[in-house]
């Protein structure tokens, strides 16, 4: 995907387009409404990740000004969490709101409630065997069927989607799965694996075990 | 601010001591003039008497002659019923009449005036009128002195009765004065209670500048209360001001950190690395969520003071508040389902949703994955309850109330980031809004029932 | 006890009667040993009933009552002999030495209940009001018509020069208080006392002391017609005489009405008793119908066929007749008038 964030922060802005860069996204960075400006009318964006408070202006007013000819969805970076902020937002045209600092897996799935909401194309259909997984609509098709995925099966899924063939350790997958508050123990990763490989069975693509080191996906039957 | 007692009172007062005073200093008058109109009215009469006496005298075969009129002594009689002593002599010789009767202190001059003079006689005050003529006797002209006197009696028994008369008129009068000045006090008052009726009736936040005709004395009084107005205003401006400033320079620095560990967690080979990586974030996440309920909470402090109502649709409040959640609750694969009723309230719909918004989080935080957060509304008994049920591991041993107290967190949150003030603004709003929030666990331990109550409106 | 009393009393009254002209006196014995001394110008038979009401209301109290004349009272209560009580019809003489402070004051209930008139400064108590009439003979004015006024009297007397010379009475008013007061107050208040004067003065008028001789002496015939006598005197005799000897004739023209008075002399030691008495002739005096006492009450004058006339007033002029000069200027026209030769 590609991203254009608004942030006059320059420390904050390189942590997030270097996190957002290790999921395989490409990021614009603009430090002002007037590089924004300028950004916007050079390239095209799948997503607009807009900052409040910018020097020459508050962000909420230049979607004010901007969304009658602009398309692409924004979501606000916030530091506060009134409903009043999220409310004015939503009215100036914003499509959501993400409080600082965010989990990137929060972010991750408002990015994909917003884009489905929108209808999005589907650009980011992945082909898993014989089945077609679109990680934003979070549906695996295979065939006639198709499947809604969970949550964390579909973020399961998106991670071994999109390193196929590569060993994933059970640690990493637990960092992709899990908020960085519970406790979870790998026991749980074995759960969702397994219930990962039950949606998959029979769609000629599947999850294999590799001892001590973890687990790998790989097309072809099991 | 300690009471000076009030203005009217201290202005009736005073009205009433200068009444007072008033009335004092025209009864000691009206008494003093009451008694020289008595005294007037007694020489009027003595002197009258004592000329009809001396226009009797004649000389007789050259010796001097007189008759007491009658008259004389019957107006003397007729106003009141004092002793009466006369002394007619010629130089020592007395003709008739009491001998030893003082002899006026003033030599005569001139014939014809009456001399008036106040003595003893006979044990009692008396008052003298003396009067000169000059009467042929013989070839010489002999001055005779005709003295009538009358004891005060009847003098002190009119004053007494005047005095008494004036003593009662001058209670009366300080009877309306008294009223009338508390009357006054009140009329003149009615203008300070116009601008603080004037001022009450405003709503809370509404800090605008009065605009009343007033007396010029007030004028001051109102400049400083708009000037206070004014100040609160900007207090309060400021204050939204700092919150907002406050939540940004937190929570910008803390979005880095939470990155850049993000970022170092991915590239991490070692073990006790990541495990270090990931404190850290988890500490960043309990920093930010720490400073949002403080500035929450400072929300809820300043706004409270001065709660704005505004009539809301629970709808609103509750699917604006569930939707902002949801992402959140999305990644642990927890469902929230909202049971509505159509109502109204009148909230201040910043602090209500700031209160459902830390439960609902509360409730998400503790839920197991895979599990159900139910948000039923209902109606019961002039109340309106939001309930939110989770199903994580309830509330715990310890005793209910105290979760509700500051930084307080139950014996069941072991492992899970987060701190306590999440229930403590919500009972702060709902106590600032007449309401309440009721805690307990479901039955069996399967999960907490945070309920808000509101009163119908 | 009662004995040394008496003694005391004698002896008293034996110093007394050297320097007081006593006409009469009698001693009621109570039965305690307190005495209340009146001295009065009423007779015995006119005032006892009231000193028997009296002493029944108080019978610890012995009553000494002496009888003088006005004058004699009068001189007496001012060279300060000891009474309790004084009781006269002179009201000048009385108020003379009230006002001269020779009275104590008193005051009741009943006292504060007299009208204005019948009272000054708590001093002096009014306690009858006794007209001055005319008593004639019935014998000697046969086939005479009775005069109702003054006018008429000295039309008569000039009509009938024989039938009433030496034989008019009225007061020598020289030694008599009360005739002194009558003549003065009569001269001051009607024209007509001059004329009458002199026209008794022609027929060699009989100059009494007092009043009670003067209705003897019409009684027995020996005066047709007695002039200024005390109608309370009169009444009780024609009371008395049933045989219709006397006939009181009232002037409708004028008629003086006195206040018989009585004062607490400042001598006084029996005051208690003196208030206690002057109280009940106050109360008497009140009363509404003239009853059976002797004197009449403060609201009438006495015999229906009298009008009525105000009483003399009690106040200081009652004071000029008794000057020196006024006395003397006053005897002087009057001796003229009567005693002419």
């Amino acid at each position: 995907m590609r991203y254009l964030l608004v942030e006059d922060n320059h420390e904050l802005a390189e942590a997030v387009v270097n996190r957002l860069a290790l999921d395989g996204h490409a990021v614009d960075h603009a430090a002002s409404l007037a590089e924004a400006e300028d950004c916007l009318a050079a390239a095209q964006y799948d997503l607009i990740l807009l900052d409040v408070m910018l020097p020459d202006g508050d962000g909420r007013d230049f979607l004010a000004r901007s969304r009658a000819h602009l398309e692409t969805p924004v979501i606000v970076l916030t530091a506060r969490s009134q409903v009043s902020d999220r409310v004015g937002a939503l009215d100036q045209g914003a499509d959501d709101y993400i409080t600082k600092p965010f989990d990137f897996s929060e972010l991750e799935a408002r990015c994909r409630a917003v884009l489905r909401r929108r209808g999005g194309e589907a650009r980011n259909e992945i082909h898993l065997g014989d089945a077609i997984f679109d990680p934003l609509a979070g549906t695996l098709r295979h065939g006639a069927e198709s499947i809604d995925l969970r949550n964390r099966e579909i973020r399961l899924l998106e991670v071994f989607a999109r390193h196929k063939g590569q060993i994933l350790s059970k640690s990493h997958l637990m960092d992709r799965l899990f908020s960085y508050d519970a406790e979870v123990t790998e026991n749980a990763i074995e759960v969702y694996v397994g219930r990962l490989r039950r949606r998959i069975d029979g769609m000629g693509v599947r999850i294999e075990t590799v001892r001590g080191l973890g687990y790998r996906m790989e097309t072809g039957e099991q | 601010m300690t009471g000076t007692g009030s203005i009217g009172r201290r202005l009736t007062l005073l009205l009433a001591g200068v009444a007072a005073l008033l009335s004092v200093l025209s009864w000691w008058m009206v008494t003093g003039l009451a008694r020289q109109a008595a005294e007037r009215t007694q020489d009027n009469v003595l002197a009258a008497s004592v000329t009809t006496i001396a226009e009797t005298l004649r000389s007789e075969q050259g010796e001097v002659r007189l008759e007491l009129p009658y008259s004389a002594f019957s107006m003397l009689g007729a106003i009141s019923e004092d002793r009466v002593f006369y002394r007619v002599a010629t130089g020592d010789t007395v003709l008739t009449g009491y001998e030893d009767l003082p002899v006026p202190s003033e030599v005569l001059s001139s014939g014809g005036r009456v001399v008036f003079d106040t003595g003893e006689y006979s044990g009692e005050e008396i008052r003298m009128a003396t009067v000169a003529r000059l009467v042929l006797a013989g070839t010489q002209p002999v001055p005779v002195n005709v003295t009538v006197a009358q004891t005060r009696g009847g003098v002190a028994s009119i004053s007494a009765e005047l005095s008494q008369l004036a003593a009662f008129l001058s209670v009366a009068f300080f009877l309306v004065a008294v009223s009338l000045s508390a009357f006054a006090a009140r009329t003149s008052l009615k203008p300070l209670n116009e601008i603080a009726a004037a001022v009450s009736r405003r709503g809370p936040s509404d800090l605008r500048p009065l605009r009343r005709a007033a007396p010029t004395e007030l004028a001051p009084l109102m400049s400083s209360l708009n000037r206070l107005m004014d100040r609160l205003g900007q207090s309060i401006r400021s204050a939204e001001d700092f919150i907002a400033e406050a939540a940004h320079r937190i929570r910008t620095p803390l979005a880095t950190v939470r990155a850049q560990a993000e970022i170092a967690l991915r590239s991490a080979k070692d073990d006790d690395q990541k495990q270090r990586l990931r404190q850290m974030i988890r500490a960043v996440d309990e920093s930010s969520r720490s400073a949002g309920q403080l500035l929450d909470h400072a929300t809820v402090i300043y706004r409270s003071d001065d709660l704005v109502r505004t009539p809301v649709h629970l709808s609103d409040l509750v699917g604006q508040t569930v939707a902002g959640l949801e992402p959140t609750a999305a990644m642990k694969d927890i469902r929230l389902h909202v049971d509505m009723i159509p109502a109204m309230v009148e909230v201040d719909p910043v602090l209500m949703e700031n209160a459902l918004r830390n439960v609902l989080d509360n409730a998400i935080k503790y839920s197991p994955p895979d599990t159900v957060v139910t948000i039923a509304v209902s109606e019961q008994d002039g109340e309106i309850r939001i309930a939110v049920k989770d199903q994580g591991p309830g509330l715990g041993d310890g005793p209910v109330d105290t979760l509700t107290q500051r930084f307080q967190r139950g014996s069941n949150t072991q492992g899970i980031v987060g701190s306590g003030l999440g229930l403590t603004i919500a009972k702060d709003v709902l106590v600032a809004h007449c309401g309440r929030l009721d805690l307990e666990t479901l039955e069996g331990n399967r999960g907490t029932c945070a309920s808000l109550v509101l009163p119908s409106s | 006890m009662r004995l040394t009393c008496l003694a005391l009393l004698l002896s008293f009254v034996a110093t007394l009667a050297s320097a007081l002209e006593i006409e009469d006196h009698r001693l009621f014995p109570g039965t305690g040993d307190r005495m209340l001394k009146v001295i009065s110008t009423a007779d015995l038979e006119v005032f006892e009933p009231y000193l028997r009401t009296f002493q029944a209301s108080q019978p610890s109290l012995s009553i000494d009552y002496t009888v003088v004349s006005s004058t004699e009272l009068h001189r007496a209560i001012r060279s300060g002999a000891v009474f309790d009580l004084a009781l006269s019809s002179a009201m000048d003489l009385q108020f003379q030495l009230a006002n001269d402070g020779f009275a104590q004051s008193h005051r009741s209930e009943t006292t504060s209940a007299l009208p204005d008139w019948a009272r000054w400064r708590d001093l002096i108590f009014a306690f009858t009001a006794e007209p001055a009439v005319v008593v004639l003979s019935t014998e000697r004015f046969q086939g005479l018509d009775l005069p109702t006024t003054r006018q008429e009297l000295v039309t008569l007397l000039r009509e009938y020069p024989e039938r009433f010379d030496g034989a008019v009475g009225t007061y020598d008013v020289r030694d008599s208080g009360l005739g002194y007061l009558f003549a003065t107050q009569e001269a001051r208040s009607t024209d007509a006392y001059w004329r009458l004067s002199e026209v008794m003065g022609r027929l060699n008028p009989q100059l009494y002391c007092c009043s009670g001789q003067m209705i003897d002496d019409v009684a027995e015939g020996r005066l047709a017609l007695a002039y200024n006598v005390l109608g309370s005197y009169a009444a009780e005799r024609l009371a008395r005489d049933s045989g219709g000897q006397v006939q009181i004739l009232g002037m409708q023209d004028f008629t003086n009405v006195i206040l018989r008075s009585a004062i607490i002399p400042t001598t006084a030691q029996e005051t208690a008793g003196a208030g206690a008495f002057i109280d009940m002739l106050a109360r008497l005096g009140q009363r509404e119908a003239p009853g059976t006492w002797p004197l009449p009450p403060l609201g009438q004058t006495g015999a229906d066929n009298l009008v009525g006339f105000g009483p003399i007033r009690l106040g200081p002029a009652l004071m000029v007749y008794l000057d020196p000069l006024n006395r003397r200027a006053f005897l002087t026209e009057w001796e003229n008038a009567l005693e002419q030769r």
